[in-house]
């Protein structure tokens, strides 16, 4: 075989393999959204879940869903900033940052249910706060801190070193110049790693089964008190939320419909991560051209 | 009236302690993910070590023995809680799907930065972002309904087990190595390709003698990183495994792994008992793993950075 021969039959290798790998994702989706999207209705989407009977619905958990992501996002979008300004604007080249730089990769690298059982451990168990939506989103918190984090410095980083001159030089003090020069112009970078951290978050399952539990009881959504125990809003509640409701629901085996009600959950999962995506795309591009007149 | 002069031009100015609030409150939040990373490895060890101070179990009876049984006493009164049979599931699962999924990883790669980056760019690159983005759980309901049906199909059995469980992971990970190893060809100089094309080497020679070679430190960084996510994953293996805490003897029979275990388990046992401090030692070998893969990545970085 001559080398001209190699070539031409390792390009057509590599074709086949690209075409694989594309074609893994369509059927992926086409088989998520073919079999999910038809059981999508007004009432799937609203109702209560059903544990012994056909036609539940996942009203709850969707509002779990939303509710511990944006509990979550409250958490960990304050603190990623402050250690993102930190770790691009303060940290001396040093052993104390390296340190620091380890811990967060060790902290990313974890695998989620390690995070989950910590959490467990911690706000569960010795905090006595039960299965509960703040016992979840502080562990979800836990897990997206270390990426977020990440995202935050190199968004930062990304602005040149003149506009944070041109702030010291007008006599700005550098936690000025980072809050009111650097934050604003590397927010479109930052607003789209906080949808990507969104989306993530809106399908972690493994942290969550034994932080926020795996039992979704009966909101009163006329209750907004959040002292009240059937108030959607009440921290202190177990809440199931969508992906621990597919895990739950395929392990235990006693719904009639299970596998319609996955496939619908999961069409649901996957058209919010792939809106949060969408989004993240569109907003950057939008205030990038807002903030730059590009 | 000079006292008041002194006074301002030796004390902290508003700005300065503007920037003193600035930096303690960042200084704060980064203390914190550190405090949190500490006491994550502190609690986890210290809950893992109990099984063996407070239980008296030997280590090398869990870490070799292949009977679990946590709630029943084997023939020498021993509580059985021989891990072999989750650990032996969780390196099986792990390398086979690192097997599988890297030459795709460095095909796609490849096709990617050197042969059609157009059309990498705009297909190829947004499917690799979407495949990433899918929840775990969706993987686990799909390699429920369709891998292990297809499994059942061809080889007979139930279906759950080892196999079902690589499928599952292979895709699940594909992505992550992939984009991995394109960072890893996109850092190979531009001049290595021209010298090679230059001594009249085709495009594939160009690939497989310069490109890759040079490349293969950030591709094992890669692989080595798909390895870290498999080992770790929970729901998607746990739902297609089997879960039965059985030492593998086949691809297609109902297997285990460490997270598989866990998940099932943690709900259902007391906590401070046996069967639950088992449980945290399971947790602490993944912990465990998880460090080994980091100090794996970082050994490979520092011996083959790119000069």
């Amino acid at each position: 075989m001559n080398a001209k021969k190699a070539d031409k039959i390792a390009t057509g290798t590599l074709y086949a393999i690209a075409g694989v790998i594309v074609l893994i994702l369509f059927s992926l989706l086409a088989f998520i959204l073919v079999r999910g999207v038809p059981h999508i209705s007004w009432n799937f989407l609203t109702n209560r879940s059903q544990t012994f009977k056909t036609g539940g619905g996942i009203g709850p958990q969707l509002f779990n869903s939303f509710y511990l992501l944006i509990l979550t996002m409250l958490f960990s979008v304050p603190i990623s900033l402050g250690a993102g300004i930190y770790l691009s604007e303060y940290a001396k080249k040093n052993w104390v940052t390296d340190l620091v730089r380890t811990a967060i990769e060790v902290l990313s690298s974890l695998p989620s249910i390690v995070v989950g059982l910590f959490g467990f451990l911690i706000f569960v168990i010795q905090m006595g706060w039960g299965f509960s939506i703040i016992s979840g989103a502080l562990a979800l918190t836990l897990f997206n801190l270390p990426l977020l984090t990440r995202t935050v410095e190199d968004s930062l980083r990304a602005i040149p070193a003149t506009q944070r001159e041109a702030g010291l030089a007008l006599g700005l003090s550098r936690w000025e110049t980072v809050t009111k020069i650097v934050v604003p112009a590397a927010l479109p970078g930052i607003l789209t790693g906080v949808i990507l951290a969104a989306g993530r978050v809106f399908g972690e399952a493994a942290a969550l089964i034994y932080t926020a539990g795996q039992s979704a009881p009966a909101l009163n959504f006329a209750d907004w008190n959040p002292m009240h125990i059937a108030s959607p809003l009440n921290p202190f509640r177990p809440a199931e939320t969508l992906a621990v409701h597919i895990w739950k629901i395929n392990g235990e085996g006693i719904m009639p419909d299970a596998a319609a009600v996955s496939a619908g959950a999961s069409a649901v999962l996957i058209i919010t991560v792939l809106l949060f995506n969408l989004l993240a795309r569109y907003l950057g591009r939008v205030i990038y051209k807002k903030s730059t007149s590009a | 009236m000079q006292s008041s002069i002194e006074e301002r031009l030796t004390k902290k100015s508003k700005k300065a302690k503007l920037e003193t609030f600035g930096k303690s409150l960042s200084f704060i939040c980064i203390a914190f993910i550190v405090l949190v990373v500490i006491s994550i490895l502190y609690f986890v060890a210290s809950k893992g070590i109990a099984t063996f101070t407070q239980n008296g179990v030997s280590i090398g009876s869990f870490l070799g023995g292949t009977d679990w049984n946590p709630s029943g006493k084997g023939a020498d009164g021993q509580p059985l809680v021989g891990a072999l049979p989750m650990i032996t599931g969780s390196f099986l699962v792990t390398f086979l799907s690192a097997i599988v999924a890297t030459p795709f990883a460095i095909g796609a790669a490849v096709f990617m930065t050197e042969i059609s980056p157009k059309m990498g760019k705009k297909i190829l690159q947004p499917v690799i972002e979407l495949l990433v983005g899918i929840p775990s759980v969706v993987y686990g309901f799909i390699g429920l309904t369709v891998v292990v049906p297809a499994v059942r199909n061809v080889f007979g059995g139930s279906g759950f087990g080892i196999l079902a469980g690589t499928f599952v992971l292979f895709v699940m990970i594909l992505p992550t190595v992939t984009s991995m190893t394109i960072d890893a060809l996109n850092t190979v100089p531009r001049h290595y390709r021209e010298a090679s094309l230059a001594l009249g080497a085709t495009r594939w020679q160009t690939v497989y003698k310069v490109v890759l070679r040079s490349a293969i430190p950030g591709i094992l960084t890669a692989v080595v990183f798909g390895m870290a996510r498999a080992f770790g994953e929970a729901l998607a293996v746990q739902m297609v495994i089997g879960n039965a805490a059985l030492m593998p003897g086949n691809l297609v029979s109902p297997a285990s792994t460490l997270t598989s275990i866990l998940t099932m388990g943690m709900g259902n046992t007391v906590m401070g008992s046996l069967q639950n401090n088992v449980l945290w030692s399971l947790a602490l070998i993944l912990l465990v793993m998880s460090l080994v893969f980091n100090i794996m990545t970082r050994l490979i970085g520092k011996k083959g950075a790119m000069k």
